[in-house]
């Protein structure tokens, strides 16, 4: 076990933290801290002008092999580039689905034309992407989809009809990943495909869905008679649940650390805020953000050890609990930050409802144990494949 | 950055694991640990002559093994594990680490080769009813021709009536606080030292009182300069609880495989209790506190390593210690919680052995402060700098 970085790691370091100092300026400035989840409605043109940016100077999907536009990035040097763009105040990037599921996805499982097609937009932070897996019946059961493709021999074309739901981003996207049946007469992760479809055509419509925030970043999308090209589809019909699922495999990555320095940013105002106003010195509040702090740092030891361990690729222990461990410990610190604001917790900043930015936070953060699997069903997760307890019975 | 063990590590860690499986059985852990002494002589000199545990990361040149803070670590959660009864936390976890930080070449030769050949030790700072901080230390030193004189009690002295090396703190008379505060390094035969057993809730580690009375230590006793040993004596009880808490992660791991064994066994309402989802979501619970206890406990085992060097990384020892510390104590003891009940009336039973791990939760949660205490550590590191 060592915990210092190699001297070429922490040159690479200075080198991110002086191309943000360099550029996340000037007429980027107004988006430094913004974006991102419960915020995500916020300086989206600009965001997207960020983008560009940040792929002109090479740092878009670094940790994507070199001849698909990465810099082959080590975990160390992903690591870093997160912490770091964190750090800076990089706002929440709105390409993180095409960056960290889809192009995974499609090197682990994509044809070449796939990727000759699909992986420049992202890597030019161009083309953005949603993930359209969940439906009104097919929410922690992600299996029950109902949503059909039917391949249509006249127009050799795939046709989509169905309803997706929660689909974040949607509005803001080009594209989409759906799951949907292949086989009709199939029942659960059997007879499905995983479909590249194009958001800007006339059988896909987008419905955005208020939250509790006031603000919506997630839509119901609707496919009637949407047509997706016949080589859109990754992998074969039928084998759709194996790319999902090595997919949601993807969603555990690196990018947890730079979510890391995003949770620290919280803390620290929180620290501040308690600082200002006396919160600092209840000894109540001192145990709950003395915790908050304990459970930041033990996420971060436990992400350094989910990515130094497991070289055949197999989910560590380690790895199992992390989606439970950090959706539970966020959900604590949006309440801590309103228990520490006190009786200015309620006051909202700006009529009718412009939430303040840890107001904000603390009403997400209840989504941050539902999205991505469940509390619940991480819990499932762990006690049958990690403690090998019985399975759930199936109705 | 490598934050998981390497093949030696792992072959360490099995090692440790497999021997103490073999020698430390429920039936051994329950006939040592009701005697006065608490541990048996000759599995002690297994362990310290053949496994050869003491000396693991003593230096060779003063006849250790040379290994790391993280080697110990990973042996000591083995132990916690399977509640091995031995003077080792004392000897090793305070007596080693004191040397270590704070003996004279002339000390480390002495007393550290006596422990790598079997010796036991431990450190004695606590007055009655203390908390563990620097106004814990209430037995005063004066100065007695070119030595020392010693008077006051300790108590909470881990194996402090087996111990045949102790570490003592003292402080000058009327000194306050962090001030005036030496430690002592001295064979427990010494005249004036009396010592008793205090018998202890949690039954597999022993406590001890220890009483000075005009004990008088000759000039090499001394360890460091007098009167300011306040720095090394807070280093080392840093170390000795990052090896507590390396300690619980076994406690809180064992807790849960022997739960969840105890839970695919039972059958109630025509099924394996285990099946039940609320006993499934309590077992996930207890996995989680146990890997993040783990993270834990090692990063604060590799940040010991670079204290130990006294390299730039280890001035963060005592921040990783309270953090391993407030984490891994409430692991434990919510895992040997909930162990009791998952297992149902049989985990109020003397004859199941979830009760001992329960006991032993507490008393290692109390050990070095508990979690409330290492929190508001944290807290004045965090909250009491300059008021923003
Ligand atoms: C902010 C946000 C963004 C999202 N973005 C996307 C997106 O971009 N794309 C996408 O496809 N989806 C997205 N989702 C959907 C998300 O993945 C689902 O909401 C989630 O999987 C839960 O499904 P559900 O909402 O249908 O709840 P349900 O599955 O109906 O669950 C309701 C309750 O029942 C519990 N429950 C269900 N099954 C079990 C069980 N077997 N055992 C015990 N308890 C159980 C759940 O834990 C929960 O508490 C998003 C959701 C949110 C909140």
């Amino acid at each position: 076990m060592k915990l210092s970085f190699s001297p070429e790691d922490e040159q690479f370091r200075e080198e991110v933290a002086s191309w943000l100092r360099e550029n996340l300026r000037g007429e980027f400035e107004p988006i430094r801290f913004r974006g991102g989840p419960g915020d995500e409605h916020s300086f989206v043109e600009e965001r997207k002008a960020w983008e560009q940016k940040l792929a002109e100077g090479g740092w878009t999907c670094i940790g994507w092999p070199k001849q698909y536009g990465g810099r082959g990035a080590s975990i160390e040097q992903q690591v870093i580039f997160n912490e770091e763009y964190a750090r800076a105040g990089g706002p929440g990037r709105i390409g993180h689905i095409g960056e960290t599921l889809t192009g995974p996805t499609l090197i682990a499982f994509g044809s070449e034309a796939q990727k000759e097609r699909y992986l420049p937009g992202i890597r030019a932070g161009k083309e953005f992407w949603c993930q359209g897996y969940s439906e009104p019946s097919a929410g922690s059961d992600l299996a029950n989809v109902k949503s059909k493709a039917r391949f249509d021999e006249a127009s050799g074309k795939w046709i989509l009809n169905g309803q997706k739901v929660w689909t974040s981003l949607a509005h803001e996207s080009q594209y989409c990943f759906v799951i949907a049946r292949t086989d009709p007469e199939s029942k659960a992760h059997k007879g499905l495909g995983f479909f590249l479809v194009a958001m800007d055509q006339p059988g896909v419509t987008i419905r955005p869905i208020e939250q509790l925030t006031g603000t919506s970043e997630f839509n119901e999308v609707f496919f009637d008679d949407a047509e997706c090209a016949a080589d859109d589809i990754v992998g074969e019909p039928g084998e759709g649940w194996k790319v999902a699922m090595g997919l949601l495999g993807f969603e555990r990555g690196v990018s947890t650390l730079g979510q890391q320095m995003l949770f620290q940013n919280e803390l620290d105002e929180i620290v501040r805020v308690a600082k200002a106003n006396g919160a600092a010195r209840d000894p109540a509040l001192r145990q709950r953000i003395a915790e908050a702090h304990i459970g930041l740092r033990i996420m971060r030891f436990n992400s350094m050890r989910m990515l130094s361990g497991g070289e055949d690729g197999s989910l560590q222990k380690e790895a199992m609990i992390y989606k439970l461990y950090w959706s539970s410990w966020h959900r604590n610190l949006g309440k801590l930050a309103m228990d520490v604001m006190g009786a200015e917790s309620e006051i909202v900043p700006e009529a009718p409802y412009e939430l303040g930015r840890l107001q904000s936070m603390y009403l997400f953060t209840r989504a941050d144990t539902i999205y991505g699997g469940t509390n619940q069903i991480q819990r499932n997760i762990i006690a049958e494949r990690a403690l090998g307890m019985p399975r759930e019975p199936r109705g | 950055m490598e934050f998981r063990f390497t093949d030696e590590q792992v072959m360490i860690r099995d090692t440790a694991e497999a021997f103490l499986k073999e020698v430390s059985t429920s039936e051994a852990v329950r006939e040592a640990m009701v005697t006065e002494r608490g541990y048996d002589q000759a599995l002690w000199q297994q362990i310290s002559q053949e496994m050869m545990w003491p000396a693991l990361h003593i230096p060779e040149e003063f006849g250790g093994l040379g290994l790391g803070f993280v080697e110990l670590a990973a042996t000591l959660e083995q132990m916690g594990r399977t509640l091995l009864c031995a003077p080792f936390l004392s000897t090793v976890g305070f007596g080693v680490n004191a040397l270590l930080v704070a003996g004279s070449e002339t000390q480390k030769q002495t007393y550290l080769g006596q422990i790598a050949e079997g010796k036991t030790a431990t450190l004695a700072f606590m007055a009655p009813g203390s908390r563990p901080d620097a106004r814990a230390v209430q037995v005063t030193c004066a100065a007695d021709g070119d030595g020392f004189v010693l008077n006051g009690e300790y108590r909470y002295v881990l194996d402090g009536h087996t111990a045949d090396i102790l570490v003592l703190a003292a402080r000058e008379a009327g000194s306050e606080g962090e001030q005036g505060i030496s430690l002592f390094v001295l064979p427990a035969d010494t005249a004036g030292v009396s010592r008793e057993w205090l018998p202890t809730v949690d039954q597999t580690r022993k406590q001890a009182s220890i009483t000075l009375q005009d004990v008088k230590l000759p000039a090499d006793a001394l360890m460091g300069e007098a009167g300011q040993a306040w720095p090394a004596l807070a280093k080392i009880l840093d170390l000795a609880t990052v090896a507590v808490a390396a300690e619980q992660v076994g406690v809180a791991q064992e807790s849960l495989d022997s739960s969840v064994a105890y839970t695919m066994e039972r059958v109630q309402f025509g099924r394996t209790i285990a099946s039940y989802q609320a006993i499934k979501h309590k077992a996930a619970d207890m996995m989680l506190k146990v890997e993040a206890g783990r993270s834990a406990a090692y990063y604060a085992a590799c940040v010991a390593d670079e204290a130990l060097a006294n390299n730039p990384l280890g001035e963060g020892l005592a921040e990783a210690a309270s953090i391993a510390k407030a984490y891994c104590s409430e692991a434990a003891f919510f895992n040997a919680g909930c162990g009791i009940q998952l297992h149902g009336g049989v985990g109020i039973t003397s004859e199941y052995d979830i009760q001992l791990y329960f006991k032993r939760a507490k008393s290692s949660e109390t050990l070095l402060g508990d979690a409330a205490w290492h929190r508001e550590r944290l807290a004045r590191q965090l909250l009491d700098g300059d008021a923003a």
